[in-house]
């Protein structure tokens, strides 16, 4: 039993940071139809700046405050210059610039940073808590509490207030939104700017437990990208599930199985769910229009 | 914008051509592995080479001549790294190369140099490169075998019989987990538990608490390198189990207790060279002053940490210079034929005598056991 | 001038593209380039059928090329194949797998068909990285010789390492293209490209769609296959990267940034691409910035491809 708990937990806290990663491809997607290759670059930055501006000499929060504004405003920047010239363009061309843009931003935090590994201080220490048996870090607990929390946020967003309407509004129908008098510059604009502010919040609580240097980025993107399709694109629901799902699916498979292919063992679910669900487990059904 | 495009792109092409065009007398190729996975190996190789390069140059070359180091970063790709061995030997035609910062590309590189007759030193581990000999291709680090020999060592002198495992994923942990399990009968060892994690990923936890979990193991070891040992580590103090754990060279540097955390990494093992340990060594070490001088020169440029793999770059480079100075020519044969009869060279690594038959020139008394005692490395007895 | 089809045009420009450019070449080294542009042309002309003619999008197709370059790696010494051989054998197991998994996988569109293509890449390059035992792991594995050169040297045909490889992919790529562009003229042809313009609308007509993109699927991996082979005969040596996920983007990127719509636009981009890293290494530490911007530029500003685009600027000063 606390062999299965600990799994769980180690399943939880790799979930969790896959889950932010998916949350911030959701928006994104949301408004624009774009799946954001360049999202884990934003994890990687979140992490990267604040140990960065931690170094020299900020307090920790207040570098992870620093980091998480100037992704935010990267992100904005991205969809100003990158991916808003390029609407309309085929999902091939989208899918490029946007590894373009995590390509881009590697080769920068490469040069502004350096090579080397880095990290910072977990929040609430490290001294492991306790349960059944079984062991957990706080810094854990940290990236759970901020992947339900930024959920929760998330789902009021988009159902309760009009802003987050709005661009559910500008997804589905971009002409139509402006119709009937939805800023959807703006809209674009917010949903960078939380996409990749959430991304480099996700790289602020999970550095002290990942570590990060500047090509972490890629395989956040692959692993959020994954989660988020397994739950279904554009849905917070789906990426927060399809998120903790990986983690869970890897961190079973590499206790009861084999650690070799646990991995495999995530995209072998993947594959299975999108065979007899093609729109993931909580996709929205669609037609398409001729 | 569309102008700038279409013009920079030719642009761009015949700053190629030109890029050879400088010429020195002696022209040292190297292709390392400065980005990609294995940057965390081939960035302080690159910059040990240009560093030294430098000062060696400044200090007035190698019998008067100076030094030209065209340098090219392959990523960590077997194929890039055998088109830039390529064009080292046939467009920059250099004299020798140093290079291959993993075994893949270190296998790449070879395969050129053997055919062109150019000497090569690679700075990759696996025993592969050099085994069986072949004439021009020579190597500095010692082989992850000889790692794993040093760790069973002193398992076998601390009574450990059985043993759980954790490697990375990557070449390096895959290679020497396959080494270990091969001669760990050699030392009465059994590897009971035999774990992997690849190397991005977060938590290990899962993977300790099988090897925990499993009957009588008494230490456990984790080949591998980049952040991944760090959070072994952490993992393994987290779940609080007991047992020693050993590293494995690929983290030997100070980065590596920082990043683990002083008291996480506390009691941990590894087989590590000198430049560790530079200010505990004897002032009779033989290898004190390269390991001082080069640590001092690093740290003091770079404003990191050095470690074992920018003292392979340092070594190889040594070898090569020895070579050329008393070979007296910068000829390709000459330099091999010299670095062939390399005697007693004092490197940060170990002492390299090379011959025929062996063309790495280390033993397993290049290796230290160390260990992390308050916070930083000191020597095993 | 009597009026060249598109297909004798392309096949022309090719050939002579191959047969020239080594008179101006300053080194051995050029003839490396070179064979890795037709090969990588080569990789990308399956691509353009998959992605350029009917519209599909796969980010694995690097599995495929893992296949076929493992298959040179393993066939000749389990099964005592030649490495010719070995080569057709890669590229029948890639169709056959193309075919399996392609069945399930094509029913999905946009990014679910991406998320499903990479996760059959990803399963490739993990199989290869972990079966230690049988493909060398991450270290990679040696590759026998072709032993074409040696032939071609008993016949009086004596080429260096380097020139060998560079005419022999040139030829192979000349076949391939060969083959793409009489496909595109096949009713198989003028049906993936009704799929790409509307699968509803092709449905409609009587276009077996799932059928005919199963088609363009096993075909371009078996091109991807073909290119691994050669990779691993020339290199004679492999490693997984060939099956990796940066290795899958490189292929679509190298097909797009050209013009995914023509053969010619295609091998473009694989050129641009193949000689841009080599280029920068002037300066080193920007490749990845300068890498990463060409691919956002040349997306945003010239959509169809550079090729497209530097045409259509020529076509249009010449009026």
């Amino acid at each position: 039993m606390s062999e299965f708990l600990q799994f769980l937990f180690s399943g939880l806290t790799v979930g969790a940071v896959y889950a932010l990663v998916a949350l911030g491809f959701t928006i994104i997607y949301n408004a624009s139809d774009v799946v954001n290759f360049a999202q884990g670059e934003f994890v990687m930055l979140g992490g990267m700046i604040t140990w960065f501006s931690h170094a020299a000499g900020l307090p920790l929060p207040l570098a992870a405050l620093v980091a998480i504004i100037a992704t935010a405003a990267l992100g904005v920047a991205i969809n100003k210059l990158a991916i808003g010239p390029a609407r309309g363009a085929p999902v091939v061309s989208l899918i490029i610039i946007t590894i373009g843009a995590s390509v881009f931003l590697q080769g920068a935090a490469q040069l502004v940073f350096d090579k080397q590994i880095h990290s910072f201080p977990a929040f609430s220490g490290d001294t492991p808590l306790r349960f059944g048996g079984a062991t957990i870090q706080p810094q854990s607990l940290w990236v759970i509490g901020g992947a339900l929390v930024v959920f929760v946020g998330l789902w009021l967003f988009f159902t309760r207030t009009l802003l987050g309407r709005a661009v559910l509004a500008t997804s589905n129908n971009r002409l139509a939104a402006q119709l009937v008098g939805i800023n959807t510059n703006f809209v674009m604009t917010l949903s960078f700017a939380l996409s990749a502010g959430i991304g480099a919040l996700a790289g602020v609580l999970a550095t002290p437990i990942t570590l990060t240097a500047y090509n972490v980025g890629i395989g956040f993107a692959l692993k959020g990208f994954a989660g988020a399709m397994l739950g279904g694109m554009g849905n917070p629901k789906g990426a927060l599930a399809g998120g903790f799902l990986i983690g869970l699916i890897e961190a079973l498979t590499a206790g009861y199985l084999s650690s070799t292919y646990k991995e495999a063992a995530a995209f072998v679910v993947i594959l299975l769910v999108l065979f007899f669900m093609p729109q993931g487990l909580f996709g929205r059904r669609s037609t398409e229009r001729v | 914008m569309k102008k700038t495009l279409t013009t920079t792109v030719p642009a761009a092409l015949i700053a190629l051509g030109l890029a050879s065009v400088a010429s020195a007398e002696i022209k040292i190729g190297a292709s390392v592995s400065a980005t990609g996975p294995a940057a965390f190996l081939g960035d302080p190789e690159a910059k040990t080479l240009q560093m030294l390069v430098e000062e060696l140059n400044a200090k007035g070359g190698i019998n008067g001549e100076e030094i030209e180091l065209v340098l090219y970063d392959d990523g960590g790709d077997a194929n890039k790294a055998r088109t830039f061995a390529t064009r080292l030997i046939e467009d920059d035609e250099v004299q020798a190369i140093i290079g291959g910062t993993t075994t893949g590309t270190s296998m790449s590189i070879l395969s050129v140099a053997e055919d062109a007759e150019i000497p090569f030193i690679s700075l990759a581990g696996a025993i592969d490169i050099i085994q069986p000999v072949k004439p021009w291709t020579f190597k500095t680090p010692h082989t992850d075998r000889m790692a794993c020999q040093k760790i069973f060592e002193d398992m076998q002198k601390n009574g450990f019989s059985k043993i759980g495992m954790i490697s990375g994923t990557d070449g390096f942990g895959a290679s020497m987990q396959a080494q270990c399990k091969d001669v760990a009968g050699e030392f009465g060892i059994e590897i009971t538990a035999d774990e992997t994690y690849d190397p991005k990923d977060a938590d290990m936890t899962a993977q300790l608490t099988k090897i925990r979990n499993t009957e009588g193991v008494q230490a456990v070891l984790n080949p591998g390198f980049g952040q991944g040992p760090s959070i072994v580590t952490r993992n393994y103090r987290q779940l609080g189990i007991e047992l020693p754990l050993y590293q494995s060279h690929g983290v030997a540097s100070d980065g590596f207790i920082e990043l683990a955390g002083k008291e996480a990494a506390e009691g941990v093992r590894l087989p590590g060279t000198a430049l560790l340990v530079a200010g505990l060594l004897a002032d009779d070490d033989p290898q004190k002053p390269a390991v001082t001088a080069y640590k001092a020169a690093y740290e003091g440029k770079f404003k990191e940490p050095v470690g074992t793999f920018g003292g392979y770059a340092h070594d190889g480079f040594a070898l090569l210079v020895d070579a050329v100075t008393r070979a007296g020519s910068s000829e390709p044969a000459a330099i091999r034929d010299a670095l062939e009869a390399t005697q007693g060279l004092a490197g940060t690594t170990g002492i390299y005598t090379m011959s025929a038959e062996d063309h790495l020139g280390l033993d397993l008394s290049a290796f230290r056991m160390l260990e992390v005692k308050d916070g930083s490395w000191s020597m095993v007895e | 001038m009597p009026k060249l089809t598109v297909k004798s045009a392309t096949l022309l420009v090719l050939a002579v593209l191959i047969a020239v450019t080594p008179f101006f070449f300053p080194s051995g080294y050029y003839y490396r380039v070179g064979a890795l542009i037709f090969v990588n042309g080569l990789a990308v002309t399956g691509i353009v059928i998959l992605t350029g003619y009917a519209g599909q999008i796969s980010l694995g197709h690097a599995g495929f090329a893992g296949i076929g370059g493992y298959a040179c790696a393993l066939a000749p010494e389990y099964l005592g194949l030649h490495p010719a051989l070995a080569m057709v054998l890669g590229a029948a197991v890639s169709a056959v797998l193309a075919y399996l998994v392609g069945r399930p996988i094509l029913r999905l569109k946009g990014y679910y068909l991406a998320v499903a293509t990479l996760g059959f890449g990803i399963l490739v390059s993990m199989v290869l990285n972990n079966e230690r035992d049988l493909t060398g792991g991450p270290d990679g594995i040696a590759v026998p010789e072709l032993g074409l050169r040696g032939v071609l040297k008993d016949w009086g045909l004596n080429l260096s390492n380097g020139q060998f490889w560079y005419f022999f992919c040139g030829i192979v790529l000349l076949l391939g293209a060969w083959i793409a562009l009489n496909l595109y003229q096949s009713p198989t042809g003028r049906a993936l490209r009704a799929l790409h313009g509307s699968e509803v609308a092709s449905g409609t007509v009587g276009i077996d769609v799932a059928r005919v993109k199963l088609q363009a699927f096993v075909i371009s991996a078996v091109y991807a296959s073909v290119a691994g082979s050669l990779v691993a005969l020339q290199n004679k040596f492999i490693t997984p990267d060939v099956a990796g996920f940066m290795h899958s983007i490189e292929m679509v990127t190298m097909a797009v940034l050209g013009g995914a719509g023509s053969v010619l636009g295609a091998v473009f981009g694989a050129g641009i691409l193949t000689l841009l890293p080599q280029a920068l290494t002037v300066l080193a530490e920007y490749e990845q910035l300068v890498l990463g911007l060409v691919m956002m530029l040349v997306m945003i500003f010239l959509r169809e491809g550079l090729l497209p685009s530097i045409l259509r600027r020529l076509r249009g000063r010449g009026e």
